[in-house]
């Protein structure tokens, strides 16, 4: 049976309690806001870019512990990408939350590896890459982003 | 016509269900074969009955019945099967005129839910009578599905969605109502029963309001009918939407209640089989009512199913059903406000079968997961009524709907699973 305490592990209730890069950034080179129809969470990403790289992030928003915490926690992990890079983490980031990856290999992942556990709860995956979902809208330039596509 | 056999549950039901000694619910669940399944290792707690309601077991059997006895195309054939199904549809037709306490069975339309009644209402009788710069009234606390038909209705025409606002406790304020009572609205939509809050709307009061400007009035019963006894002519409302899943019938069925002289005068919903008389290149006549809004083969086995739900439900009694319902709504309204950081959404003094509630700092989507590790079943989310939740400030509820066959006991489990979501979350 799937334990409560992975999915709601204690690095994730800390970001969710005082996520990080909480803010609007202005001017942003790129914005966009992701919304998840089914429980009504709702992020804006902010980039600040330098040529590819992400020079800056930010994200601002409300959503359940998991959704802001992984958003929480993406802006940390991205800050210094560049586009091919962050593509490349929320593939295996994906991958780790929907079990399609198995937990040995997940060095790439560094501290997200915590969201595995996420896995195992197939109603809340789309609470997990809902920020992510809004990143790579703001990256290609769109304005929206819906799980809907998840 | 033959008559319909009467079939072996009915009389076995109504000796099993003698109220004279009380309400037993252990009773009453055994009827439901679904609550002996287990839930993540627990027993299963559905709370989830504003979103569909489970089945009794005679509901299940008069489906299956149906299609292992009386199966085959209704309203057409002369054989023997035909003329059976068409007299355990048109049965069930009886039976929900009944339910509702309508003048006369050619007044229920059968269609696939409530959301489909209220379209059919709009895209007919609205397209007809609603015109450019005219007006439609709602309340700030229906469900979606009474929202967007007139606001899709109101964007064809070029009219205007007029809303009606509620107060903190989620009451409609009835003299804003009337105030917004003019002599460009041409329709009043209201929900009997909100999904979201559990306020019981005074219907009566409102459509006498509408009436006496000479508006005429559609009550979304969804929520209302597992609950609260329906009568529509002493309602006097003009139209009456429900669905069946919500009062232990079967899915993608639903039932909309007009009165015959606006059904009449109404164009047709779906052109089709079954709503005409002739049928010409030239021109087509249509049927009389109710098949007139009764486009192609319908569900016959949902009409089926829905008879043997409303017999059940007229067999336990809707007023015991009512009070059990009341009790527990009482007792889980005392036990949950009781816990710290919790509050509740929807404080009317008329309430029926609902309890939204929201936590500090913990969203109602973690609250549902970690109740679900407990196998206990509830809604979180806006529950189809983005305005509710913009109206109290907050993005969603969680929220624990009951039913006929709800325990004090799964309250109890409710309370000690909000405990636990604090524990971890708090």
């Amino acid at each position: 049976m799937a334990d409560l305490r992975d999915l709601y592990q204690e690095v994730i209730l800390e970001h969710s309690k005082a996520p990080r890069n909480y803010r609007e950034l202005k001017p942003a080179d790129h914005k966009a806001e992701g919304y998840n129809p089914l429980c009504g969470d709702r992020f804006t990403v902010y980039l600040q870019m330098e040529g590819d790289k992400i020079r800056d992030i930010g994200f601002q928003g409300s959503g359940c512990a998991i959704s802001k915490a992984s958003a929480s926690m993406m802006t940390q992990s991205l800050k210094g990408k560049t586009k091919a890079e962050a593509d490349k983490l929320f593939e295996r980031f994906h991958q780790v939350v929907t079990g399609q990856e198995s937990n040995g290999n997940q060095t790439e992942l560094g501290k997200l590896a915590v969201f595995s556990g996420v896995s195992e709860f197939p109603t809340r995956v789309k609470c997990a890459t809902l920020a992510w979902h809004t990143l790579e809208a703001a990256l290609e330039g769109k304005q929206e982003a819906s799980t809907e596509t998840e | 016509m033959t008559t319909v056999a009467r079939l072996p549950w009915d009389s076995v039901q109504t000796a099993a269900h003698d109220l004279s000694s009380g309400y037993d619910v252990e009773r009453v669940r055994a009827d439901f074969p679904i609550l002996r399944e287990s839930a993540r290792g627990h027993k299963l707690v559905y709370l989830d009955n504003a979103a569909t309601s489970q089945k009794p077991k005679a509901v299940i059997d008069a489906i299956v019945h149906y299609y292992e006895h009386d199966n085959a195309n209704i309203h057409r054939g002369v054989h023997y099967l035909s003329e059976r199904a068409t007299e355990e549809y048109e049965h069930a037709r009886r039976v929900v005129q009944g339910f509702l306490h309508a003048a006369r069975p050619s007044e229920i339309i059968f269609v696939r839910s409530a959301t489909e009644a209220i379209n059919l209402v709009a895209s007919t009788y609205g397209r007809k009578h609603v015109g450019s710069g005219d007006e439609v009234l709602i309340t700030a606390m229906e469900h979606h599905s009474n929202i967007v038909p007139w606001q899709m209705l109101c964007g064809e025409k070029k009219a205007q969605l007029r809303v009606a606002p509620i107060n903190d406790r989620g009451e409609l304020i009835l003299e804003e109502f009337e105030k917004l009572l003019g002599p460009k609205t041409k329709m009043v939509a209201v929900g009997h029963v909100s999904n979201a809050l559990g306020t019981v709307n005074p219907i009566a009061q409102i459509v006498k309001m509408a009436h006496a400007k000479g508006i005429p009035a559609i009550v979304d019963g969804a929520q209302a009918a597992p609950h609260v006894a329906i009568d529509v002519q002493e309602l006097d409302c003009d139209f009456y939407a429900f669905s069946s899943h919500k009062v232990y019938g079967p899915t993608g069925f639903g039932v909309l209640y007009g009165k015959a002289a606006l059904l009449d005068a109404m164009p047709p919903y779906q052109g089709g089989g079954d709503m005409i008389s002739s049928v010409t290149f030239e021109k087509t006549i249509y049927n009389k009512i109710p098949h007139k809004f009764e486009a192609g083969t319908p569900d016959m086995s949902g009409a089926v199913g829905l008879r043997a739900a409303i017999e059940y439900v007229n067999r336990i009694g809707i007023e015991n059903i009512a009070a059990h319902e009341h009790e527990l709504l009482e007792y889980a309204t005392e036990k949950v406000s009781a816990i710290p950081g919790v509050r509740i959404i929807g404080t009317a003094k008329e309430k029926a079968g609902v309890l939204s509630f929201v936590m500090n700092g913990i969203h109602p989507h973690d609250i549902g997961t970690i109740l679900d590790q407990e196998g206990i079943a509830v809604r979180t989310g806006h529950h189809c009524a983005q305005p509710v939740m913009e109206r109290f400030g907050i993005d969603a509820t969680a929220r624990a709907s009951f039913a006929l066959y709800n325990t004090k006991e799964e309250i109890d489990a409710l309370a000690q699973g909000i405990q636990k979501v604090q524990e971890i979350l708090g």
